[in-house]
């Protein structure tokens, strides 16, 4: 019995751990609600002791236990639905909006991080039960590791190049370098824009990049993360500084204009290359056979 | 839920009346410039919409 109760008491630790290093509140603003959190860890918790009595199920056998288990693991398919639902009832009330392609990146991860942690668990009283609690703590070690690794996506500075670019207008247009953002009709307004107005390039490194830069839930997302640090001086109903990507549709590279509170240009093309690259949104025409053939 | 018109012609300010026909849009005829920008600017705000320019002596306000 003493064996089954620290199997199972270092599984619940090394999959609480797990959750807790994976519940990161970001400058992304999430989540960044204390009850969110609390929601998340206790999630996590649970998780952490379904992946840690799976084994000494087994082993006792206990197999109505295995079966209870397989129930109680779909319960994390809601978890999905409860982020999503939550991301897009709050999505209503925002003046710069995250989009559903994020909201929907957003809502599998934390998903995916549960199930990261039921391994975690799994593998750590496995260990335990098996071969002794120093390589419990090994196993632990790895597979928190792995889970880091795994969340850990791809960046927009890993598939673009972010440059500086120059706001001015030709006429009423507004222009960042050679792409149209958009049509200003104030002369105050064009004032205000060329004063404060900042312009960045993002140029993709190849096709499979333009691809992703291409999906509007991109561009939303890399809009929303930007201007959730650095702030935009877009109010309702005065959208006329409304920060907005365009892409350039003969060379593919986007166009990114701003009117932001904090007016630092190199950290706004930091902030653009630590942009998450969205699961929905990458572009794979490059693993396909006709796309690197076109591509040629 | 959002109902309002959105990317319609709310409303169009001009200071040159031969460029506008009757067609549905109300038209709001200015005596020079200055009046055709603060015009603009008073009724982007209350309408919530953004005053474009086309280049023409014609300004209208839009929502998007």
């Amino acid at each position: 019995m003493e064996k089954y109760g620290l199997a199972i008491l270092l599984g619940i630790v090394a999959g609480f751990l797990a959750r807790w290093l994976m519940l990161r509140s970001d400058y992304r603003h999430y989540p960044t609600y204390p009850h969110g959190q609390l929601t998340h860890l206790a999630l996590g918790f649970i998780a952490a002791g379904l992946g840690a009595v799976a084994i000494p199920a087994i082993a006792k056998p206990d197999y109505v236990a295995v079966t209870f288990l397989v129930l109680a693991a779909e319960q994390f398919r809601d978890v999905r639905n409860m982020e999503r639902e939550s991301l897009n009832h709050l999505e209503e009330t925002k003046i710069i909006r995250r989009g559903s392609d994020y909201i929907e990146g957003i809502a599998q991860v934390f998903e995916a991080r549960n199930y990261l942690v039921i391994m975690t668990a799994l593998f750590t009283s496995g260990a335990t039960y098996w071969l002794g609690w120093e390589y419990a703590v090994v196993a632990a070690t790895v597979s928190i590791a792995f889970s880091l690794l795994l969340m850990s996506g791809s960046y927009i500075g890993n598939i673009a190049e972010v440059v500086a670019g120059e706001v001015h207008f030709e006429g009423s247009l507004l222009k960042v370098n050679d792409v149209v953002i958009m049509n200003v009709g104030l002369p105050q307004t064009r004032k205000k824009i060329l004063e404060e107005g900042m312009g960045v390039l993002i140029k993709p490194k190849d096709d499979d990049a333009r691809l992703t830069l291409d999906a509007p839930g991109q561009r939303m997302a890399i809009v929303h993360d930007v201007v959730s640090i650095l702030g935009s001086k877009v109010d309702i109903n005065e959208t006329e500084l409304m920060p907005v990507a365009r892409k350039n549709p003969d060379k593919g590279y986007l166009a990114f204009f701003l009117v932001a509170n904090e007016t630092d240009l190199d950290y706004f093309m930091e902030i653009i290359r630590k942009v998450p690259v969205l699961e929905s949104a990458r572009g794979t025409t490059l693993k396909s056979y006709f796309g690197r053939k076109a591509a040629d | 839920m959002d109902t309002s018109i959105s990317n319609h012609i709310l409303v169009i300010v001009t200071t040159d009346a031969t460029k506008v026909l009757p067609g549905g849009c109300p038209v709001i005829l200015a005596v020079d410039q200055e009046e055709q920008e603060k015009t603009s600017l008073l009724l982007a705000r209350i309408l919530g919409g953004i005053v474009h320019d086309l280049e023409n002596g014609l300004y209208f306000i839009c929502r998007h």
